[in-house]
């Protein structure tokens, strides 16, 4: 098999910015959310637009119609929340053969306010038309969340458990004055809000919000000359397993993690779970980063539950996860990944504020697309 | 405010045998004739060994319960709170179905790995889908 390693190291985000602010923006439209924070990147990177010649976004056309920009590398990989970890990694690649300098990732969704957005869902001859429609399901809550009560019957796992996860991502929230909900919350105000679809809980969902976020990569070489310190891709992998929850291969683990995404990222970077400071694990619902804690190997199989109930990811614990407030707590416009990112760039640079981690060198970002249907993994660090 | 209409299958090709099969009160699901697997949903080769020598066959319409969630805030044509569930058939393959029958579901009345047997509903003249009850 062909090795990633000599891509270790050898680009860097040097550029990165949300929109300016994240929540209800109803005086947005989508691609005004695109666009706004690809200005805020690119001014952040000290650029402008127009030295821009690579684009990586869920839709290319229309951003560099809107734009006004005429790239010479595109990719419009689009699988859902984990679409611009993907980017990074092509847009690496991409940079490292010569065919763009300069590339921007961007996202944007009006995923509350609903403004200059498509219709969902397929026809009634989809897959899922034909295998899943029929059965009511309606929209991630009875969906992605349908793996997990298998997950409970296999290792025990408790719906304590998987609201500490809330718990713990709350804590970080309540340090971001950007986050939606900052109010602290405990375990039982996680079991006594309305269910949504047993076992998930109001606040085991993620909130629907509106926002964007952007990257400008470039270089190893070029990153060094830029206003901002460096954050340098180390490892990366990228995987689409299934479409519909029910082709999932095994609902007590998340294969596309486990088997591909892991094992290719740590391996390209060199380095291994215990070298993480730092972890941005997509939280959709609660039990999305406890799949990503044992695919990833951070714990063994079953284990999760009883180690996020110890409160590990917490502020004060050995393993900061989820710093931002996450999807849970602090935003989620559909495709969080982006925002996943930006905060460990954030962390990496040391801009994270009061939540900000010290001595902070690695940082692992993990996101499902779909219902844990793609998935990618990026090793992103400072030195 | 009225209900819309449950959202129905439209079959294609490589699917309209399963389909035919349910509306004639039979599951009819592909086996594998090279590797013996079983496999859901339709389609004309085996997803395990890619194998297109693969053929429909009638099986037991018995299973488990494999996993779940129960609906409290669903789709607007179905009455919440409802079971969207995986059903282990005993054959091998999973698929999703609801569970029926259960009035007021809750966890209690749903434990995990309980056998579970196929219901034809015809839901209309053409279309039969595949419920599952706690046997």
């Amino acid at each position: 098999m062909a090795d990633s390693t000599a891509l270790r190291h050898k680009t860097a985000i040097v550029g990165a910015a949300e929109t300016n602010t994240v929540g209800v923006l109803p005086d947005y439209s989508q691609l005004q959310l695109h666009a706004e924070s690809a200005f805020n990147a690119v001014a952040d990177a000290g650029l402008k637009m127009s030295d821009i010649d690579g684009v990586a976004s869920v839709a290319p056309a229309q951003l560099t119609e809107y734009l006004g920009i005429m790239p010479r590398w595109v990719d419009g990989t689009s699988v859902g929340g984990c679409s611009f970890l993907i980017h990074v990694g092509h847009a690496a690649a991409a940079i490292a053969a010569g065919y763009a300098d300069t590339v921007l990732i961007t996202h944007g969704e009006s995923g509350r306010s609903r403004v200059g957005v498509g219709g969902f869902g397929g026809g009634a001859s989809t897959i899922g038309g034909q295998f899943e429609a029929p059965f009511g399901v309606a929209g991630p809550p009875t969906m992605f969340s349908v793996p997990i009560v298998h997950h409970m019957k296999k290792f025990g796992t408790t719906e304590e458990q998987l609201a500490a996860v809330s718990v713990a991502t709350r804590a970080w929230a309540v340090k971001n004055p950007r986050a939606m909900m900052r109010d602290p919350i405990t375990v039982d105000d996680v079991l006594s809000s309305r269910i949504i679809a047993w076992p998930m809980h109001l606040l085991n969902c993620c909130l629907v919000t509106d926002g964007g976020g952007a990257l400008v990569m470039v270089s190893e070489e070029r990153a060094r000359d830029f206003p901002k310190k460096p954050v340098y891709l180390l490892g990366r992998g990228e995987n689409t397993a299934h479409q519909g929850i029910s082709s999932m291969r095994d609902m007590s683990v998340w294969s596309g993690a486990a088997e591909v995404t892991g094992p290719e990222a740590f391996r390209m970077a060199g380095l291994g779970p215990k070298d993480m400071d730092h972890a941005m694990f997509y939280d959709a619902f609660s039990h999305t980063p406890m799949y990503a804690l044992e695919a990833l190997g951070f714990v063994g199989p079953g284990e999760s539950g009883p180690y996020m109930a110890e409160m590990h990811t917490a502020p004060g614990g050995d393993f900061p996860m989820n710093t931002n407030g996450g999807g849970l707590s602090y935003t989620h416009t559909g495709m969080y990944g982006m925002f996943a990112i930006q905060e460990a760039v954030a962390q990496l640079r040391g801009e994270s504020g009061e939540r900000q981690i010290d001595g902070i060198e690695t940082s692992i970002v993990h996101a499902p697309g779909g219902m844990f249907s793609a998935t990618a993994t990026l090793i992103l660090g400072n030195q | 405010m009225q209900k819309p209409p449950r959202p129905l299958p439209q079959a294609t090709p490589e699917t309209k045998e399963y389909w035919d099969g349910l509306k004639a009160h039979e599951l009819r699901i592909q086996r594998c004739s090279d590797c013996s697997e079983f496999y859901f949903f339709p389609r004309p080769f085996c997803p395990s060994c890619h194998s297109q020598n693969v053929a429909f066959q009638k099986v037991s319409g018995k299973g488990k319960l494999h996993s779940y969630v129960i609906a409290h805030r669903g789709h607007p044509a179905f009455d919440a709170p409802y079971v969207i569930a995986i059903v282990e058939l005993n054959e091998g393959p999973k698929m999703m179905t609801n569970i029926i029958g259960v009035d007021d579901p809750t966890p209690e009345k749903l434990p995990a790995d309980a056998a579970v047997e196929i219901v034809f509903d015809d839901v209309n003249e053409n279309v039969t889908l595949p419920q599952f009850k706690l046997v």
